[in-house]
């Protein structure tokens, strides 16, 4: 078990039902709740980590969630490093890991 | 007719909003995020409407009066998703002269391309942009899982989101009471919540004047909510201790969880080790003061922007309100906010003694959390030569060394430029306060050959080449103000 989305069924604050909304994450489809950010659908569908660093590769995910660390870079649509914790999940979002290679080396 | 602008919609600049608009100003309000509320009043989105979405929150009626108040305002014209980027203090001034500055703001999708530049030229400013986390690092705390207590609660207020099954909530401060109480109210089983200070200092930091906390009661009342919360949940909580590492390969599978003296230096021998699958780590905040320093505004010695009664900055005609003036909570916020937009809309704080006499309260509140809580000068026993010190740059604290005694450098600056530490794509918020006291330590006096300050940004959200080139639309005019906001019923204020 890791992060999820709590269902809403469950959830004591009663929600209505949630309309979903649909990416596509390094070519796969994953689905979220509208509303949800970026990074929000990435974490609930499994993966903690989903960049890699530039000097050890080592992965990486959200850790502030609120903008301020950059630690959670994709790209999204063509855009890179767009902040997935600050970026709302639209239908259809093309989102892709970004795995930053030092400049000069081969990536 | 003035024109006030308040940067950041949190309980302090939704509290200004009012004020002003109250005063007659003709008021914009401006936030990065795409809702209203901050990070106190983070919530989920207008698609996902809850019957009982209050019982995330306190004063959650406070808010929904303050929201639907300044949206129905035609003379509170609110931008959201509008990220300053930058204040130009020495640009010419508004019509009545008296402006602080052009600011820069881009309006868009975050990150996006292609957003909209506009300028602003008001005649006063309240910056109201408050605070992050601040996370000492630790050997492990750049491994997925590892979260600041900031985004386990803005996941789980905003999106119902449990960063993880089985978690630990580690630091120092009050802050990480409603971190674990969201966190059980989301799904997560919480194993502990370990405070660094120890029971002593928080009696010495909470009880040297009891009779201070009486009027601060609603305020204990929460906090021994919290408790009470945990109490049900089963939440135990350890003070002297913290999280001291985590471990894992690409993400978080264990942490060690350790005692710590009254200086947080772990003691040898008390560790042990727990299976979680997240861990929620926050010591405090830091202010964001970068939109400050660019305005020019006075810093203070404990580095928060220095006001005067009136929530006046050094600068004319710029007030500063809420986590950025000092950390105190939401009900100082609200009364600086409050206090900050009348005064930026010409009022005097006579005015609102009942204002005047909350923010006393709560600032009492704020010196007992500090001396409780506060960050203690061991912490960096925890660190290894390992420990990445910054993330962005992935610079270990032996590289930080070995640089220091190779260039017996003693300037913070310098060792910043041969290491690139604290130069990465965050510009230092997350580990620019930690770098300096990790050189400094090492230093004879504890400190620093120079007074660099890792709190300068003057490019404060990041921009697209493109969007920095493109013409900006030339200054809005301030909405009209057809009438003054009504005051509010007389008696105690809301
Ligand atoms: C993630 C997080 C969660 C928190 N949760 C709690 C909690 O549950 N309980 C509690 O007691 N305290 C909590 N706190 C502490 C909290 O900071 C205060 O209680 C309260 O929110 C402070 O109010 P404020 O108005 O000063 O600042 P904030 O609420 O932080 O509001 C500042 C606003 O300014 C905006 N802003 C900042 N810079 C810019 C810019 N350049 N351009 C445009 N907008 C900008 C931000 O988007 C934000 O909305 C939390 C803090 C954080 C960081
Ligand atoms: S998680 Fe820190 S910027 Fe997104």
């Amino acid at each position: 078990m890791t992060a999820r989305l709590l269902p809403f069924s469950d959830d004591p604050i009663r929600p209505s039902s949630p309309a979903s909304v649909s990416i596509q994450f390094d070519g796969a489809p994953i689905e979220g709740v509208s509303g949800q950010s970026i990074a929000g659908v990435i974490l609930a569908s499994g993966p903690l980590g989903f960049r890699r660093t530039s000097v050890s590769g080592k992965s990486r995910g959200v850790f502030c969630g609120i903008g301020v660390c950059f630690d959670c870079l994709v790209e999204v649509n063509g855009d890179r490093d767009v902040r997935a914790c600050q970026r709302r999940a639209v239908d259809g979002d093309v989102v892709v890991t970004q795995h930053d290679a030092l400049p000069g080396s081969i990536a | 007719m003035s024109s006030v602008l308040i940067l950041g919609a949190g309980p302090a600049g939704l509290a200004a909003a009012r004020a002003a608009r109250r005063r007659g100003a003709s008021v914009t309000l401006v936030d990065s995020s795409e809702q209203l509320g901050g990070q106190f009043w983070r919530h989920l989105p207008a698609e996902r409407p809850a019957a009982r979405e209050r019982i995330l929150h306190h004063g959650w009626d406070t808010f929904r009066a303050l929201q639907a108040q300044l949206v129905a305002d035609d003379g509170c014209r609110i931008l959201t998703s509008a990220s300053v980027f930058a204040i130009d203090a020495t640009a010419s001034p508004s019509t009545t002269g008296t402006g602080p500055g052009r600011v820069h703001v881009i309006v868009g999708p975050s990150d996006g391309t292609g957003r909209e530049r506009i300028e602003l030229l008001p005649d006063a400013i309240v910056l109201a942009t408050g605070a992050h986390d601040r996370t000492l690092p630790f050997p492990g705390w750049d491994l997925p899982g590892v979260f600041t207590g900031g985004a386990a609660q803005a996941l789980a207020k905003g999106e119902r989101l449990a960063v993880g099954a089985h978690v630990v909530v580690a630091g120092a401060g009050p802050f990480l009471l409603p971190v674990a109480a969201s966190l059980a109210a989301t799904g997560s089983r919480v194993l502990g919540v370990f405070e660094s200070s120890r029971l002593s200092s928080l009696v010495r930091g909470w009880l040297p004047r009891p009779w201070q906390l009486l009027p601060a009661a609603k305020k204990g009342a929460e906090l021994a909510g919290y408790i009470g919360g945990q109490l049900k949940s089963r939440i135990p909580y350890t003070t002297g201790a913290s999280v001291i590492a985590a471990h894992g390969t690409d993400r978080v599978e264990s942490v060690t969880v350790a005692s710590l003296d009254k200086n947080w230096t772990p003691v040898a021998g008390t560790e042990r080790t727990l299976a979680v699958d997240a861990v929620c780590v926050s010591h405090g905040f830091t202010p964001r003061l970068e939109l400050a320093i660019a305005a020019g505004c006075q810093i203070t010695d404990e580095r928060f922007v220095a006001v005067d009664d009136a929530q006046a900055t050094s600068v004319p005609g710029v007030y500063a309100a809420g986590e950025i003036t000092g950390i105190g909570g939401v009900d100082l916020a609200l009364a600086e906010g409050a206090l900050a937009g009348h005064a930026a809309a010409g009022g005097n704080p006579f005015d609102l003694p009942g204002e005047v006499r909350k923010r006393r309260i709560y600032e009492g509140f704020a010196r007992r959390i500090e001396a409780a809580h506060g960050i203690r000068p061991g912490w960096p026993d925890m660190v290894t030569d390992d420990t990445i010190v910054c993330r962005c740059e992935e610079v270990s604290f032996g590289a930080l060394c070995s640089t220091a005694e190779s260039t017996a450098s003693t300037s913070l600056r310098s060792l910043k430029l041969t290491t690139r530490a604290g130069l990465g794509i965050c510009q230092g918020r997350v580990c620019g306060r930690s770098l300096e006291q990790l050189i400094a330590r090492r230093l004879p006096g504890n400190t620093l050959g120079d007074t660099v300050s890792t709190d300068r940004r003057p490019i404060a959200v990041p921009l697209r080449l493109g969007e920095l080139a493109a013409a900006a639309r030339p200054t809005d005019p301030s909405p009209t103000t057809p009438t003054p906001l009504a005051d509010p019923p007389k008696g105690p204020t809301s």
